[in-house]
Order: C-alpha cells, then sequence, then structure tokens
C-alpha cells in the first residue's frame, strides 16, 4: 500500500540563521520565538551565539512555576490565570512541560487541549516541551524558552511542570513565585507535614474546591503554616487558596496573591536574592550538561569496563573512574 | 549566486534532521464538529512510539486555531483527523491560514475517511499526503519522516 500525495514537489524552506532571528524575537515575533524555542531545546550549536545575545535582554519578566500532581488541575489553572493576566493588558507567557517516553523518546504533549480558548488568545504565548530526558520536573531547555519570552516581552512568563511526585522540585530553582497546586482527597493531613514539594510553595492553592473534601486539603495546608515557613529569612507567609475552575471560584485571588508576591519580592529586596539562586543552579546545570555530553562522547569506551565488572575484578565505581579518565583521583576508601 | 552555490550553502546550512536535530514535532488535530478522536488519540501515540513529540490539541478546533497553536509549538507537521465529511472546505481554510501565517513549509497529512474523488480538492488546499483508513502504523510513521528527510530541517 502507497500513500498518495500530490504530484507538485515536495515543500521546502530555507534555514535562517539564528542570529537573524534575534531583531525579530525582540520585537515580539510569534514565529521567530517558536523558532529560536526549537534550536534552543535541539541543542544547535549555531543558535548558542544568538541565545547568549537574547540573554542580554532578559531579566523583565516576572517567572510563575505552577507544580503538583498529574491531575491536580494544573493546566485547567493555568488556562484561568492566562485569561485573568490577559484582561489585565498583560502578554502571557507559559511553558508546559509534559514527559518524554524513557523507551521511544517521543512524547504526548497534552496541556494544550485544557488550554486552548485562552491559547489562542493574542495576548498568550502557549508552548509544549517535553522534558527529553531531564528530571526534576523540567525540560532540560525549559528556562532558555523563558528566556526567549522574556527578551519578547512577555511577563509574567508561567512554567508549567509535569505532574510531580513528592521530590521534583527543580522549579523552586527557576521562577520567582512558585504556586504549588494540592489535588484533595489524596491521603491524610500527615501529607502536609512530609518534605518536599509542598515546602518549595510560595502560594498553595488547592484545586477543585468545589468538591466537599477540598475544605479538609486546606485545613491541612493551613496547619501546616501555622508551624512555620520553610523559607528562612522571609517575611512572606505562604498563603493557602482554594480555586476552582468549575466555578471560576476564587482564580482572580490566586492571581492576585502571585502580583503581590512579586511586588513584595522587589520591595523586599528578596528578589536579588533569587535572581541570584537561579543564576547559580542554571551555570551549574550547563556545567552539568557540557560535562554529560563530553562524557557521552566517551560512553563506547564502557565496553571494556563491563566484562571487569561483571567478573568482579573492578567494582562499577573504580570503572567509573577510568571511564572518565580519573584513574589517579579515586580517594582511597 | 548561482543555483549550484545556492545548494551548496543550503546543504552546507541545513545538516541532516535526524543526526542532529531534536525529535520531529507533530501536532494532531481534530478540526471542527467531529467529536470522534479515538483514531487521532491512536495515531497519536503511533508517533509517540516512534519518537515523535506529538501535540494533541483536543476536539472541535478552528483551522484558524490550529494554525496559531502550529506557529506556537513551531511543529513540522500538522496531522487532521477528519470522519464528518466537510473536509474540503476545512482543509482550503486551513491551507489559507498557513499561508497567511507564512508557515506554509510545515507539512499537512489528512487522515480518517477521505474519498477518492476529493484527493485533487485537497492537494488544491495544500494538503501533502493523505494517509489511508487501512494504513499500517509504520507507514504512517515513514511517510512523515520521509517528508522531512525531504525538506531538511527549518
Amino acid at each position: 500500500m502507497t500513500v498518495p500525495m500530490p504530484s507538485r514537489p515536495v515543500k521546502r524552506a530555507a534555514y535562517r540563521p539564528s542570529i537573524e532571528l534575534v531583531p525579530e524575537i525582540l520585537g515580539g515575533n510569534v514565529a521567530a520565538i517558536a523558532r529560536m524555542i526549537t534550536r534552543a531545546e535541539a541543542g544547535y550549536p549555531e543558535a548558542a551565539p544568538a541565545l547568549a545575545e537574547i540573554y542580554r535582554h532578559t531579566g523583565k519578566a516576572h517567572v510563575v512555576g505552577i507544580t503538583g500532581v498529574p491531575g491536580a488541575g494544573k493546566s485547567t489553572l493555568v488556562s484561568s490565570l492566562i485569561r485573568g493576566f490577559a484582561s489585565e493588558g498583560h502578554k502571557v507567557g507559559v511553558v508546559a512541560v509534559d514527559p518524554s517516553s524513557p523507551f521511544s523518546g517521543g512524547a504526548i504533549l497534552g496541556d494544550r487541549v485544557r488550554m486552548s480558548e485562552a491559547a489562542s488568545s493574542s495576548q498568550a504565548f502557549v508552548r509544549s516541551m517535553a522534558t527529553r530526558g531531564h528530571l526534576g520536573g523540567l525540560g532540560r531547555s525549559t528556562l532558555q524558552a523563558v528566556d526567549v519570552l522574556d527578551a519578547a516581552g512577555y511577563s509574567p512568563i508561567i512554567i508549567e511542570t509535569v505532574g510531580v511526585g513528592q521530590d521534583e522540585v527543580e522549579v523552586v530553582t527557576a521562577a520567582h513565585s512558585v504556586v504549588v497546586l494540592s489535588a484533595p482527597g489524596l491521603g491524610d493531613d500527615i501529607q502536609a507535614i512530609k518534605a518536599g514539594l509542598l515546602e518549595i510553595a510560595d502560594i498553595h492553592a488547592v484545586s477543585k474546591a468545589d468538591k466537599p473534601e477540598a475544605a479538609a486539603t486546606v485545613s491541612a495546608l493551613r496547619g501546616m503554616m501555622t508551624l512555620g515557613s520553610e523559607r528562612t529569612g522571609s517575611k512572606w507567609t505562604p498563603p493557602v487558596l482554594p480555586v476552582s475552575a468549575v466555578s471560576g471560584e476564587r482564580i482572580g485571588e490566586l492571581k492576585d496573591a502571585i502580583s503581590r508576591h512579586w511586588s513584595h519580592l522587589r520591595e523586599s529586596g528578596e528578589l536579588a536574592e533569587r535572581q541570584r539562586g537561579i543564576c547559580r543552579t542554571r551555570i551549574l546545570g550547563a556545567a552539568r550538561h557540557l560535562f554529560q555530553h563530553k562524557f557521552d562522547e566517551r560512553a563506547d569506551e564502557i565496553g571494556e569496563h563491563i566484562q571487569a565488572v561483571v567478573n568482579r575484578d573492578m567494582d562499577p565505581s573504580g570503572a567509573a573512574y577510568l571511564l572518565l579518565g580519573w584513574a589517579n583521583e579515586r580517594r582511597a576508601t | 549566486m548561482n543555483e549550484a552555490s545556492m545548494t551548496k550553502q543550503a546543504s552546507d546550512d541545513t545538516p541532516n534532521r535526524d543526526a542532529t536535530a531534536g525529535p520531529i514535532r507533530v501536532l494532531v488535530a481534530k478540526l471542527g464538529l467531529d467529536g470522534h478522536d479515538r483514531g487521532a488519540k491512536v495515531v497519536a501515540r503511533i508517533l509517540r512510539d516512534a519518537g515523535m513529540e506529538v501535540v494533541y490539541t483536543g476536539l472541535y478546533k478552528s483551522p484558524s486555531e490550529v494554525v496559531a497553536a502550529a506557529v506556537q509549538e513551531d511543529v513540522d507537521v500538522i496531522g487532521v483527523s477528519l470522519l464528518s465529511g466537510s473536509h474540503i472546505p476545512l482543509f482550503r481554510e486551513l491551507g489559507r491560514c498557513l499561508r497567511e501565517a507564512k508557515a506554509d513549509h510545515i507539512f499537512v497529512v489528512a487522515g480518517g475517511v477521505i474519498p477518492e474523488q476529493d484527493y485533487a480538492a485537497l492537494w488544491d488546499s495544500g494538503v501533502d499526503a493523505i494517509v489511508p483508513q487501512e494504513a499500517r502504523a509504520e507507514l504512517i510513521v515513514t511517510t512523515i519522516r520521509n517528508l522531512i528527510a525531504a525538506r531538511g530541517r527549518v
């Protein structure tokens, strides 16, 4: 069987150098923004100088992270927030992350399904991004995508993480304001005092507030908050806000809380500290990536060591040092 | 610049997609008043398992919404499944929106129920391939890969 195709020639398109896209991105051209994000994700060496130039124009946007368990209602909430911020005249950027398959590398990016109406507003730019093997709740290039949107004048820029478990807290090192969305009915109040995800919230939101179980979740979170905030040195107390996309209840309050947190960061001087934290993490992350890349180039050499480890002639850690060419640096254990 | 040197330059600036670029990105869309998306979801899954990134838009989309999404997502292909019989006007409008958005480097692949006598109208609207209902998974994947390989990265 064959697939019917037209008799005209296959479509063609010229490759435009990334550096040529930069002025268009700064002018807000949607297609140029989208293309640059693709190239950042693919890691084209050709795009690196353009991304460096773009970075010089960033630092204006309020970056908001939305995280929570799968199915908590993150995409629905983001959709409501787009509408809320856009109605105030903001150009809203969204980077929505979904997981890549560990087997095929492919992904189904379904966040747009819930955002369709809001996403087609001319005031919004929504980009779906796969993790491409990156752990922690974001994609490797999520922050570069945020840079591109920042330089193009979008603010706020909302990062929607993958549906996370309890420990994927990378978004806290990427966003100025973190909203942790909890869904009602997912466990008792001991969940509320566990370490991890809940500790990173600047704002707690409880979704599906139209359901009766939501009140218990709100009360458990508020109870936790009375024991003090984990983020030492901050005068900000994370509010706990029940929201419902079904009834539209209190979405406005959440939007106001996000804006209030941004004002707090700027007026208290805590913003500078967060910016430094974000930059530190990004430098280390980029270094780790470069290192990984160098390492992957040598990964074929692993074959020599496998049998030695199988035979118990060498332990896995020793083989790793050899693979890195660090055999002499291994500390005596 | 003569054509030979243009071709030379194009091949230098356009490395093999499979070797250097990220995964192929496909937008799978349902256009118009057609609520049957089981086939679209199966195709999305097939493409995912072939290593592609599939943006799924959900039901009842207008051509202009689909094109706006395709531009923001910078996809290589828009795959549209249509079972409602209204494929001729919807693909015509989709093609018009793509040209208007200067996004006609994006391939359009049609699937669903498309009678053979309507093929010519779809070619005129800018459709690049029509996947028959009985096509096997590999054929859908190969069709998309071949289109991208012919165009190169953008």
